[in-house]
């Protein structure tokens, strides 16, 4: 169960505040929260402004100054060091948040995530604890080329050991970092990038939200679309447009994609007979071939129609803004889904 | 006179096209004509001139995200950067890389990268092709003073000097990694030293004179072409713009930069050398300053001017496997 808090304030928080939020509050509850990164405040050694970046799309801002370096920590760019170290100290005492500026950077880290942290607690044979978070950008939209834009969680969720979540708006941001940060295994906790301005209604308090639970934006009863991330708004979108046809889409937001909520979309299934999964990674070994396997296995009988995937292509993002624009699902190509596996 | 007329020539009009271009880039990147994450060199010109001014196109340059100068001294040509960096289909990458993905092949440039640490080790990899295959080239690596922290630097450092590659380091130290000093990131007090201690010569230049780093690299450069394997420079320099175009500097010191433009300005000193040496005339330069700025200006022209990609057609095109 989410442990909103029935009393208490809320106001309207982008996707970035609600983040820093967490953290803040976390670190406030807990001396054990610390923060390592690349420019997680920024300043380090220079002349001019300490907290200069507060991470590089400002997520972090202000926790320095109220911390002090100690505890949120700018490090060299040596991303095996950090995630090696956030690992270690986990199992040390520490619960460490571990920034990766950009989660396309898992690449020169990558052995101490999966072969290290993923596996302590499973292969020394349930010992060890590794309460740590890696916080990572995701997603493509800002022109930022294919090193900096890749939609990696299906890499990740393929290991045993990780947890994944990945938030779609800032309400579920702020209550599943806070539960990242309690949890005792080790959390990706994926951010994409194109959401940081994006805002909602946040409690003000703190409060977690269970991994493995998902949400339901919309609610119907003709087609389930199931989409992660950033898709999410997306699928929206193409939700209210098709509800003008009379067209009635069961929106479901995993919010965590390991654990999955396979139940939800089993459930949903069930109702409507048609499934569309929305995702922006690659179609080949993705969430959405998974998820689109569980379906085929678990829900064959309610199927009335074949599951329609709408992800990016088989190609890395590229840079030129019309094709990014190209290359990630719109809502027209969802929409479009709908249709197709409505027969309309 | 050490230097002939013809080279130093070359020398600026090289650095001024950097210098120009840089800087049209970020009035461009201002005035919305490019998007993307955009990292200027200007204020290094010096140390990119100087590394690759005598290198041949079969010799390999591996960049960095900061890496249009490293393009321009190694001869890739500035109205197809500027293409691309607009995203255009007639782009040096068809406007598939983009500002941190510039690569020209046919001019041995094998890529910018956008990932801190990627060039070394691709750079160790060119220079075991020329080894391997008994040529005089050589491999020139690009990296920064944060990157020097990177792994894969740091092993590729190793390697490079236990196959004994024909592979020239480049560290250009502007003091920044982002926002975060070099000194705070480097845990010894000097990298040249430190780069010495993999088992390689490895000096420590004035980034902003050209002449001193361009000695330095033709030491390095002799002893890659003569079988003796890799060398490291640091070069000090200074960063004139912000980490990314945009970048609003606020761990900069106050007039750090104002100070740096008047005294540390690689141009300028290469300009007040060369007139007190007598070398070059300042006509020759000003006519040089007036061919550049017309030559920039075209290149941003027919950026502007040239067509998108078509999604139809470029987004699925140069896959492997196609699904
Ligand atoms: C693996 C990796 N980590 C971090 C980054 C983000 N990043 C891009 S440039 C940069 C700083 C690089 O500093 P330096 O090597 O000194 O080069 P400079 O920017 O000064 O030219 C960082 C941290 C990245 N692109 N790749
Ligand atoms: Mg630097």
């Amino acid at each position: 169960m989410t442990t909103t808090p029935t009393s208490g304030t809320s106001s309207l928080k982008t996707y970035r505040e609600a983040i820093n939020d967490a953290l803040r509050q976390e670190m406030r509850r807990d001396p054990t929260v610390i923060i390592l990164g690349e420019e997680v405040s920024g300043g380090a050694g220079c002349a001019g402004q300490d907290d200069a970046y507060g991470g590089v799309f400002g997520v972090t801002k202000g926790l320095m100054p109220e911390f002090g370096r100690e505890r949120v920590i700018d490090t060299p760019i040596s991303e095996s060091a950090i995630i090696g170290a956030a690992a270690g100290a986990a199992n040390n005492g520490l619960r460490p948040v571990a920034e990766l500026m950009f989660f396309d950077f898992i690449g020169v880290c990558f052995d101490q995530i999966f072969n290290q942290a993923a596996k302590f607690r499973y292969m020394f044979g349930g010992k060890a604890r590794t309460p740590m978070v890696i916080r990572g950008t995701v997603g493509a939209g800002w022109r930022a080329g294919a090193q900096h834009s890749n939609m990696l969680h299906p890499v990740v969720t393929h290991i045993p050991g990780l947890k994944v979540v990945m938030p779609s708006n800032a309400y579920d941001a702020k209550g599943l970092l806070i539960q990242a940060i309690r949890d005792d295994d080790p959390v990706l906790f994926l951010e994409h990038k194109i959401m940081y301005d994006l805002k909602c209604e946040v409690p003000d308090e703190p409060y977690t939200i269970p991994f493995g639970e998902a949400a339901f934006p919309r609610q119907g009863t003709d087609v389930t679309i199931v989409a992660i991330s950033n898709m999410v708004t997306r699928a929206i979108e193409a939700a209210d447009l098709l509800a003008k046809e009379g067209i009635s889409c069961d929106v479901i937001d995993p919010r965590t994609v390991s654990p999955l909520d396979e139940e939800s979309i089993l459930e949903s299934v069930e109702v409507t007979g048609r499934l569309v999964i929305v995702d922006e990674a690659h179609e080949r070994c993705s969430l959405a071939a998974d998820i689109s396997s569980i379906v085929a296995e678990k829900g064959f009988s309610s199927l009335r129609a074949p599951i329609r995937k709408v992800t990016a292509p088989h190609a890395p993002v590229p840079f030129s803004p019309v094709l990014e624009d190209a290359y990630v699902p719109s809502v027209d190509r969802i929409v479009n889904a709908v249709r197709d596996v409505l027969g309309a | 006179m050490p230097y002939q007329p013809e080279f130093l020539l070359r020398v600026y009009r090289t650095m001024k096209t950097i210098r120009i271009f840089e800087e049209r880039c970020i009035k461009e990147f201002e005035g919305g004509n490019i998007p993307g994450f955009v990292h200027a060199s200007n204020g290094q010109e010096a140390i990119a001139v100087a590394a690759c001014i005598d290198l041949t196109y079969k010799d390999i340059i591996g960049s960095t995200h900061r890496g249009h100068g490293h393009c321009i001294a190694k001869g890739c040509d500035v109205i197809g950067m500027m293409k691309e960096i607009m995203g255009k289909a007639t782009g040096l990458c068809k406007g598939k890389g983009g500002s941190m993905h510039i690569a020209d092949f046919d001019k041995g440039m094998i890529g910018a990268n956008a990932i801190v640490g990627g060039g070394p080790p691709l750079c160790n990899g060119a220079a075991l092709g020329a080894k391997t295959r008994g040529t005089k080239d050589i491999a020139m690596s690009f990296s920064g003073d944060g990157s020097a922290n990177q792994g894969t630097v740091l092993e590729a450092l190793n390697f490079a000097a236990v196959l004994k590659l024909p592979h020239v380091f480049i560290f250009e130290n502007n003091g920044y990694g982002e926002g975060t000093s070099a000194n705070y990131a480097l845990g010894c007090d000097s990298l040249a030293e430190r780069n010495g201690a993999f088992g390689m010569p490895s000096e420590y230049v004035d980034g902003t004179d050209f002449f001193a780093t361009y000695e330095a690299c033709q030491r390095a450069i002799q002893r890659a072409r003569q079988g003796e394997g890799p060398s490291s420079i640091e070069a000090e320099t200074v960063r004139f713009d912000g980490h990314f175009i945009g970048d609003p500097q606020l761990y900069r010191g106050k007039n750090e930069i104002a100070d740096a433009k008047v005294n540390r300005d690689c141009l300028t000193l290469f300009r007040n050398r060369v007139l007190a040496e007598s070398w070059l005339q300042a006509p020759d330069m000003d006519a040089i300053d007036e061919e550049v700025e017309l030559l920039i200006a075209s290149a941003v022209q027919e950026g502007l001017n040239a067509p998108d990609p078509d999604p139809a057609i470029d987004l699925m095109a140069d896959v492997y496997c196609s699904y």
